[in-house]
C-alpha cells in the first residue's frame, strides 16, 4: 500500500499541472501533425447561431472566424478580448458608449476564396440580431441593446447602441458568433449554414461522418499569418467518458476539451506520468436548486431562506472537489471575474455563505417553524447525470436532512426532466444550471430574472426587474458593480428566489506533447486550434503514431 | 413450401404495422421533445418563441393522428424522413452505421459458433466428467458475465498488458473503417468487440448444443449405430450433430438479429458508432423519426431471420414439410 502511494505520488509529482493558463512555454512552435480530440457530445447542426452545446463547437468552431474573441494566449481572464477579424485593438465606445467602430481586416479569404468584408460580418450579425420571421437565432436576446448595424465602407462597420451597455462586448465575443459569407446567405439561405461550412477560420472542412468523426485541414490563407501549426485535426465523437479517457491513457486521442471529473485526471496521471499534462481553472458553469414558487410552501420566503441556509457551502468544497468537478463557492457571477462579491462580503451578508453552519442551520429550523413547516418534506427533481447532477443532488439532500427536512429525490433523464422543469412545473425543488460561454456577468445573472425565459422557479419581482434594467444601462464597471451586489442581495438573501450550490472546475488533462493550448473558464472557448502545435520529438518519444 | 413462403413475407406486413402502432404512441408518452433538447439541453436561454417555431418545422405541433398518418404514409413510400436532430435523411444515419453493425453480428456469430458447437458437443460427449464440468464452467461464467463489462476489462486489460510489456498503452481504434480500406485498422478495432459479445453469445449456445446432443445421443437410431460398431466420431458428426442442430440454429439467428440492433452497451465501451448507439442517441434525443425507424430496421430483421432459420429446419431436417 505504501509502495502504491509513493508510485501515485511519484506520478502526480511527474504530471505536469497548470492552473488557468499562466505557465510559459518556452519552446518555440513546430509545424505539423495531426491533433486527434475526443468530443462527448453530438452535432446538431453546424450553425452556431442556431446551437449551444459543445458538440457542435468543439468540432467546428476552427472552420470559422468572429470579430472579435478571447485572447488566445490569456483565456483564463474574464475580460481580455482582442481581434479576430477586426484590426487592433477591440474597439471602446464612442458617442457615450453608444457607437462602436469595428475595423475589418483586409485579405481575409473564405475557405472557397471569396474576400470577406464588413458587409459579411454585417449580414451575420444582421442574422443573429434580427434574423427574419422563422429564422431561429439563439442569442437574440443578448443584442437587444443593439440599434443599427451599419457599414460606411468595406472594412469598416459600425454598431449603433441604443444606450451605454457593459454587455455589449462579451457578447460579440461569443464563440458560437461565426461569421459567414454573405454570398452563402444571399444565394442559399439563412438555413444553408446548419448542413453546410465555409468559414474563414484557421482549418477547412475536410469531412463528417455522423456519429464518428469530422475531419479539418490546414487553412494556408488564415489571416493569422504563421498559424495554425497543425496540419490538421480529428475530432473523434466518443460520447462515454470512459472511452475518452481511456482514448488519451492509450494513444487514440491527444486531448478533450470539455473536461474530467478528479478521479479520472488521477487514473490518467497514474497511469501515464509525465506524459500528461494537467490544465485546471474555474468554470463558467454553476448548478442552482430552484424552488417551484408557486407549490406551496415554497411560496413562503421563510421556507426558501432555509434552504439555502442549510447548505455549507465551505465543507462541500472541500469533499466535493475530489469527486466531481465542482469546487468553488461563490455569488451568482462567475468567482473569478473583478465584479464578483468577494467571499467575505457573501459570508457577512447574504444568507447560508456564514462561517458558523451550526448557526446557519439553526436558524433555518427556527424559519422553518415560524413557517408552521417543521421536518419539512419535499420532493428534490434532478437530471440522470452523473457529473456533477447526481453528486451535487445527493449532498445536497445530506444538507438539508442536517437541518431537519426530509427530501425524496427523483432523477429524470434529461428528456424529462426539462419537461417537468420547463414545461409542467410538477416539482417542489429543482436542479437548474446556468452554463455560459463567455464571461458576462451582466447578461448571465439575467438567468436570476423573473421574467427570463429560463427562470424556473415561477414568480414575479418587480424590484428586480427594476435593479436589473439599471444595470443593462450602467455603461462602466464602476456603476455596475453595486447594482450587481443589490440585485445578488435580492436573489439570494430577499427573495432566495434560488440558491446557488458549486461553481463547476473544469479539468482537462491532454497528453503533454501538445502544446500551445491554454484553458479557459469555459468548455466553449479558445477552440479556434490556431494556436496549438505538437511537440514531435515528445510525441515519438511517448510512442503514440 | 412457395405457399408458405408468400403466407409469411404477407405476415410481415400486420408485424411492421403492429410494431409501428406501438413504437409511436410509446415514444409520444415521454414527456419533452427534441426541441425543448436541442435549445436549452446545456443551460442556455430557451427561447419559447423559437421552441415553438422547431416543433412546427418538425411538425411536432401536429395532431398526433396527423403525425401517424404522415410517419405510416413515409414507409409506404420507403420515404424514413429526416432525422429531427440532424436533419439528415433517416437512411443516411442508418445506411452509415449499418455495415459496422453487420460485420460485428457476422464476426460475433462466427466466434461463437466456433466456440459453441465443438464445446457443446466435446461437453456432450463426456458427460459428467471433468471436460464437461470445466465447458460448464466456462458456459456458466459466459452467461453471468454481461459483454459490456467484459468489453471494458479487455480494453483496460489491453491498456495494462501492452503498457508493462512495451512501455507504451495500447488500446484498439476508437472510430471506424471498412475492411476493404484499411483491414488491420478495421480487424484491430472489431475483433474486441466481436470477441466479447461472441463468447456471451457462444455460451447459450453451447449449453443448448451440449443439451440437443444429449437428447440426440440417447435416441434408438444413436443406440443402433453403436450396436452396428460404428465408431463414435461418425455417429455424433454423421448421425447425431445435424438433428441436435435445429434448437440451436434457432438460438443463433436469435442471437443474431439481437446483435443488429442489441449492442448499445457494448457498442459505447468500444465507442463503435453502430445501430445500437445510434438507437440510444435517437431516444435520448426523442428524435421519433430516427426511432421509428430504426425500431422498423429492427423488427424487420427479427422476421427475416426467423424466417430464414425456419428455412433451414427443413434443410436439417428433411421429415419437416411446410403447407
Amino acid at each position: 500500500m505504501k509502495g502504491l502511494a509513493h508510485k501515485l505520488g511519484a506520478a502526480v509529482l511527474g504530471a505536469t499541472f497548470v492552473y488557468g493558463a499562466t505557465s510559459v512555454e518556452a519552446a518555440a512552435p513546430e509545424y505539423g501533425g495531426n491533433l486527434n480530440i475526443v468530443v462527448g457530445s453530438k452535432i446538431p447542426s453546424y450553425d452556431g447561431h442556431i446551437e449551444s452545446t459543445f458538440g457542435m463547437i468543439h468540432p467546428i468552431r476552427p472552420f470559422y472566424s468572429l470579430l472579435i474573441r478571447e485572447n488566445p494566449d490569456n483565456p483564463a481572464s474574464p475580460t481580455d478580448f482582442v481581434c479576430d477579424l477586426c484590426v487592433g485593438d477591440v474597439p471602446k465606445g464612442t458617442e457615450g458608449g453608444t457607437k462602436f467602430t469595428f475595423k475589418i481586416r483586409s485579405g481575409v479569404k473564405f475557405h472557397d476564396g471569396t474576400p470577406l468584408t464588413s458587409a459579411d460580418v454585417k449580414a451575420t450579425f444582421d442574422k443573429i440580431v434580427n434574423p427574419p420571421k422563422g429564422i431561429a437565432s439563439n442569442r437574440k436576446a443578448y443584442f437587444k441593446m443593439v440599434e443599427s448595424i451599419t457599414t460606411p465602407d468595406s472594412e469598416t462597420l459600425v454598431f449603433k447602441l441604443k444606450h451605454p451597455s457593459g454587455t455589449f462586448i462579451p457578447a460579440v465575443a461569443m464563440p458560437f458568433n461565426f461569421v459567414y459569407s454573405k454570398k452563402d446567405l444571399d444565394a442559399h439561405g439563412y438555413t444553408w449554414h446548419q448542413k453546410n461550412i465555409n468559414g474563414s477560420g484557421a482549418f477547412s472542412f475536410v469531412e463528417h461522418v455522423q456519429g464518428s468523426h469530422v475531419k479539418g485541414k490546414k487553412n494556408p490563407n488564415y489571416h493569422h499569418k504563421g498559424r495554425p501549426y497543425l496540419d490538421s485535426y480529428t475530432a473523434l465523437a466518443a460520447p462515454k467518458m470512459s472511452v475518452r479517457l481511456q482514448a488519451i491513457r492509450g494513444g487514440r486521442a491527444d486531448i478533450e476539451f470539455r473536461g474530467f471529473p478528479p478521479k479520472a485526471r488521477d487514473d490518467l496521471v497514474k497511469a501515464l506520468g509525465d506524459r500528461i499534462t494537467v490544465q485546471e481553472s474555474d468554470w463558467n458553469c454553476v448548478l442552482l436548486a430552484t424552488p417551484n414558487h408557486e407549490v406551496k410552501p415554497f411560496d413562503d420566503p421563510r421556507v426558501r431562506k432555509a434552504l439555502t441556509l442549510s447548505i455549507d457551502r465551505v465543507s462541500g468544497s472541500k469533499y466535493l472537489s475530489n469527486i466531481a468537478i465542482v469546487k468553488t463557492p461563490g455569488g451568482i457571477v462567475f468567482p473569478k471575474h473583478p465584479m464578483a462579491t468577494p467571499m467575505a462580503d457573501l459570508q457577512a451578508n447574504i444568507a447560508g455563505y456564514g462561517k458558523d453552519v451550526a448557526a446557519s442551520r439553526a436558524q433555518a429550523k427556527k424559519l422553518l417553524k415560524e413557517a408552521g413547516q417543521a421536518g419539512l418534506k419535499f420532493t428534490f427533481l434532478n437530471r440522470g447525470v452523473d457529473q456533477p447532477y447526481k453528486i451535487v443532488g445527493t449532498w445536497l439532500l445530506g444538507q438539508w436532512k442536517k437541518a431537519g427536512m426530509k427530501v425524496d429525490q427523483v432523477v429524470k433523464p434529461t428528456t424529462p426532466f426539462y419537461a417537468s422543469l420547463r414545461k409542467k412545473g410538477d416539482f417542489d425543488v429543482s436542479v437548474d444550471f446556468n452554463c455560459q460561454s463567455i464571461v458576462n456577468p451582466i447578461a448571465d445573472v439575467s438567468k436570476f430574472l423573473p421574467s427570463a425565459g429560463n427562470n424556473y422557479a415561477n414568480f414575479e419581482d418587480a424590484e428586480l426587474e427594476k435593479i436589473y434594467d439599471s444595470l443593462l444601462k450602467a455603461g462602466t464597471a464602476a456603476e455596475q458593480t453595486p447594482l450587481l451586489r443589490k440585485y445578488e442581495k435580492r436573489v439570494l438573501n430577499d427573495l432566495a428566489s434560488q440558491a446557488i450550490t458549486l461553481w463547476w472546475y473544469k479539468i482537462n488533462p491532454h497528453r503533454s506533447y501538445v502544446k500551445g493550448w491554454k484553458i479557459a473558464p469555459s468548455h466553449y472557448l479558445n477552440q479556434s486550434l490556431d494556436n496549438i502545435w505538437i511537440d514531435s520529438a515528445e510525441k515519438k518519444k511517448q510512442g503514440v503514431n | 413450401m412457395y405457399t408458405y413462403i408468400v403466407k409469411r413475407m404477407l405476415m410481415l406486413f400486420p408485424t411492421l404495422f403492429g410494431a409501428a402502432v406501438v413504437v409511436f404512441l410509446l415514444l409520444r408518452l415521454i414527456p419533452g421533445d427534441v426541441c425543448m433538447l436541442k435549445f436549452g439541453g446545456e443551460g442556455g436561454y430557451a427561447d419559447p418563441e423559437q421552441i415553438k417555431q422547431c416543433q412546427e418545422l418538425l411538425k411536432i405541433s401536429d395532431p398526433k393522428i396527423k403525425q401517424f398518418y404522415d410517419y405510416i404514409a413515409g414507409f409506404v413510400r420507403f420515404d424514413l424522413g429526416k432525422s429531427m436532430w440532424t436533419q439528415q435523411d433517416v437512411t443516411h444515419e442508418i445506411a452509415i452505421r449499418f455495415p459496422m453493425s453487420l460485420q460485428i453480428a457476422i464476426m460475433a456469430t462466427f466466434v461463437s459458433v466456433i466456440i459453441a458447437i465443438p464445446l457443446g458437443i466435446i461437453s456432450a460427449a463426456k458427460q459428467n466428467t471433468l471436460i464437461d464440468y470445466f465447458v460448464r464452467a466456462i458456459s456458466i461464467a459466459g452467461i453471468a458475465m454481461p459483454s459490456f463489462w467484459l468489453g471494458i476489462v479487455i480494453i483496460l486489460g489491453l491498456l495494462i498488458a501492452t503498457q508493462a510489456w512495451t512501455g507504451v498503452p495500447w488500446m484498439p481504434p476508437i472510430f471506424y473503417k471498412p475492411i476493404w480500406v484499411d483491414p488491420v485498422h478495421n480487424l484491430s478495432q472489431l475483433i474486441w468487440p466481436a470477441l466479447a459479445t461472441g463468447y456471451r453469445y457462444s455460451s447459450v449456445a453451447t449449453r443448448m448444443t451440449r443439451s440437443a446432443m444429449l437428447d440426440v445421443l440417447r435416441e434408438d437410431y444413436v443406440r443402433t449405430a453403436r450396436a452396428k460398431g460404428l465408431i463414435e466420431k461418425v455417429i455424433i458428426n454423421k448421425h447425431a450433430l445435424k438433428n441436435a442442430m435445429l434448437p440451436v440454429v434457432t438460438v443463433i439467428g436469435i442471437e443474431f438479429a439481437f446483435l443488429m440492433g442489441g449492442l448499445v452497451v457494448t457498442e459505447q465501451v468500444f465507442n463503435l458508432n453502430g445501430v445500437g448507439k445510434l438507437f440510444v442517441e435517437s431516444v435520448t434525443q426523442a428524435d421519433y423519426t430516427l426511432t421509428q425507424s430504426l425500431v422498423m430496421l429492427v423488427v424487420f430483421i427479427f422476421v427475416m431471420v426467423n424466417f430464414v432459420v425456419d428455412l433451414m429446419y427443413a434443410w436439417l431436417d428433411p421429415r419437416i414439410r411446410y403447407s
